[in-house]
């Protein structure tokens, strides 16, 4: 199943809907490249709520995507790891560097504004 | 107040003589001064309710007595059983134990029964069934004044159980976006991850932003409990809550020193109300870098 | 009581059944739900391990019973390749060139017990433990239950 990527105003909402293979992964990363040089996004929100497992691959899969997102100008946010996703993870020593976390999808896209320099709706 | 009121049966007292029991009920109503005199007499030889002044015991002996007699008259326990309960929960509180409940209603029993014995003895055929009619319905009493009052202590015990459980996982909300732990007392592996579970599930369910962990109460610290400090504030951070160690004592500060724990990534402020303070600087504006060390 | 699961890791997908068996077998146990993703987690790499070098292989899921503590055991078999130093391998950033650095020592922070037997043209085998202390009340009324 390929995750949806909306797109909203300045940034791209994709929102994982369940477990993922791999290789939906790596599709996932590949269709991040693609949209964010095509519409010139300035910023990537990645909701994993519905994720329950966040391994090596998934982590450095979703530094890649960060890491070239921020090569074209914008940055990514994670949103939405449970409490025992961030337990593990923590656990297994992986980094997310250089992605944003934010709790959810409202705070994911105020956390983008403030970084990409924008301004949130309540004046900060 | 909440009762099992189904958990006791709603026993009627056996029938009897009705002609005998007004018989009986009078005689008791007379004698009430003396009878319960001797009650509280032998109460306070047996050294019963020592937690309770004299005119306490006085005043609930008085209305046990009442309701005793009553429930002798109607066959009905319940106002009795009502009572029971009622005094149960103002006496548990303050330590009255279970053996303590039944000797009184026992003496009361054995009080009442000695008094009809004198009364009646020069008539062997009614105190017979003078007794017939008592010693049921003076063993329904007893039992029901024991169990309410075991149900009672029961309910208290449930209701502390539940109260510890909630202090040793003591998350508080203190204003919007912002909670504190703080963890006191003895911090060992176990514990510490569930503090952890707890605080991750309070970040999703309060949208905190910011949380304060205060240690001042936390007397020693290993390795292994500093680690997984750092994890709680890692995992915080992934779930998109900057976290604020406060109460760090100097020892506590040494020993991480010395353990080469990697605090880089830990934020800490001398005392709680400094870390408040810093809670509330961040609330004002904040970016949370994943991983930024 | 649950019994052994055998899940066959042949493609990606497969990764996805064996992380839900685990964690299924994991709340069959009773192990709470951080430690059900902490397991689901380290099976997630060993398989992909399996998925990546060997191309076939299997994971075996087994719940072990004791009086004091419940223990799920995963042990992942194939008859791949081989890794020539185990002692590396188990070192963060081992491989790390294919990307892969951070299977074993990732999985075995995540877990209690992880050891790793391979022979190099033979295949690897990777088994891995993780307990569950179970505390007097429970022990309690599994005997009430069972003497009745």
């Amino acid at each position: 199943m390929s995750v949806p990527i909306l797109k909203q105003g300045d940034y791209l909402i994709a929102s994982i809907q369940s477990a993922l293979t791999d290789s939906e992964v790596l599709k996932l990363r590949d269709d991040l490249a693609d949209r964010v040089g095509n519409f010139r996004s300035r910023g990537i929100v990645i909701d994993v709520t519905a994720v329950d497992v966040i391994d090596s691959f998934v982590a450095r899969s979703l530094q890649t995507i960060a890491s070239t997102a921020k090569l074209r100008g914008a940055e990514t946010v994670l949103v939405g790891i449970q409490p025992d996703v961030a337990v593990a993870m923590v656990q297994f020593e992986l980094s997310l560097d250089p992605l944003l976390t934010a709790l959810d999808l409202e705070e994911g896209i105020a956390a983008l504004r403030r970084s990409t320099g924008g301004v949130d709706e309540d004046g900060r | 107040m909440e009762h099992a009121a189904e958990s006791v049966p709603h026993v009627r007292l056996p029938e009897v003589d009705s002609r005998l029991l007004r018989e009986l009920v009078e005689y008791l109503r007379q004698r009430r001064t003396e009878l319960r005199q001797e009650w509280v007499r032998r109460i306070t030889d047996a050294q019963l309710l020592g937690v309770m002044t004299p005119e306490e015991i006085f005043l609930e002996v008085t209305a046990v007595y009442d309701n005793y007699v009553d429930a002798l008259e109607t066959g009905s326990v319940e106002t009795l059983q009502d009572y029971a309960r009622d005094l149960s929960e103002r006496i548990i509180r303050r330590g009255v134990e279970t053996h303590e409940v039944l000797g009184i209603v026992l003496l009361l029993r054995d009080v009442l029964a000695r008094s009809l014995f004198v009364h009646y003895q020069h008539d062997p055929d009614v105190l017979n069934r003078i007794l017939d009619a008592y010693e049921p319905a003076a063993n329904r009493i007893a039992v029901t004044v024991g169990v309410s009052f075991v149900e009672e202590r029961e309910r208290v015990i449930r209701e502390q159980q539940a109260a510890i459980r909630e202090l040793s996982t003591p998350v508080l909300q203190v204003r919007e976006r912002l909670v504190i732990l703080p963890i006191i007392g003895v911090l060992d592996s176990q514990r510490a991850r569930q503090l952890t579970e707890q605080l991750l599930m309070t970040i999703q369910a309060n949208r905190a932003k910011v949380v304060v962990i205060d240690i001042t109460g936390v007397a020693s610290i290993d390795m292994t409990v500093a680690n997984h400090l750092v994890q709680t504030v890692k995992a915080s951070r992934l779930m998109g809550a900057s976290a604020i160690i406060t109460g760090l004592s100097s020892e506590i500060a040494q020993t991480l020193v010395d353990l080469g724990v990697d605090l880089s990534m830990m934020k800490t402020v001398g005392d709680l109300q400094g870390g408040l303070e810093e809670a509330e600087r961040l609330l004002g504006y904040k970016v949370i870098q994943a991983g930024d060390e | 009581m649950a019994d052994e699961r055998r899940v066959p890791i042949v493609s990606d997908d497969d990764m996805v059944t064996a992380r839900a068996e685990g964690r299924a077998l994991a709340a069959h146990l009773g192990f709470s739900r951080t430690d059900a993703t902490l397991v689901a987690t380290a099976i997630s790499e060993i398989a992909r391990n399996i998925v990546v070098h060997a191309h076939d292989g299997e994971i075996v899921l087994t719940p072990v019973y004791g009086d004091s503590r419940y223990g799920l055991v995963v042990v992942a078999r194939d008859r791949g390749p081989g890794i020539p130093d185990v002692e590396a391998a188990m070192q963060d950033g081992y491989g790390s060139s294919n990307g892969l650095g951070l299977g074993l020592p990732g999985a075995r922070r995540l877990m209690d017990e992880l050891h790793v037997e391979s022979e190099v043209g033979r295949g690897t085998t990777v088994t891995m433990k993780k307990w569950r202390d179970r505390d007097e009340l429970e022990r309690l009324r599994e005997r009430r239950s069972d003497s009745r």
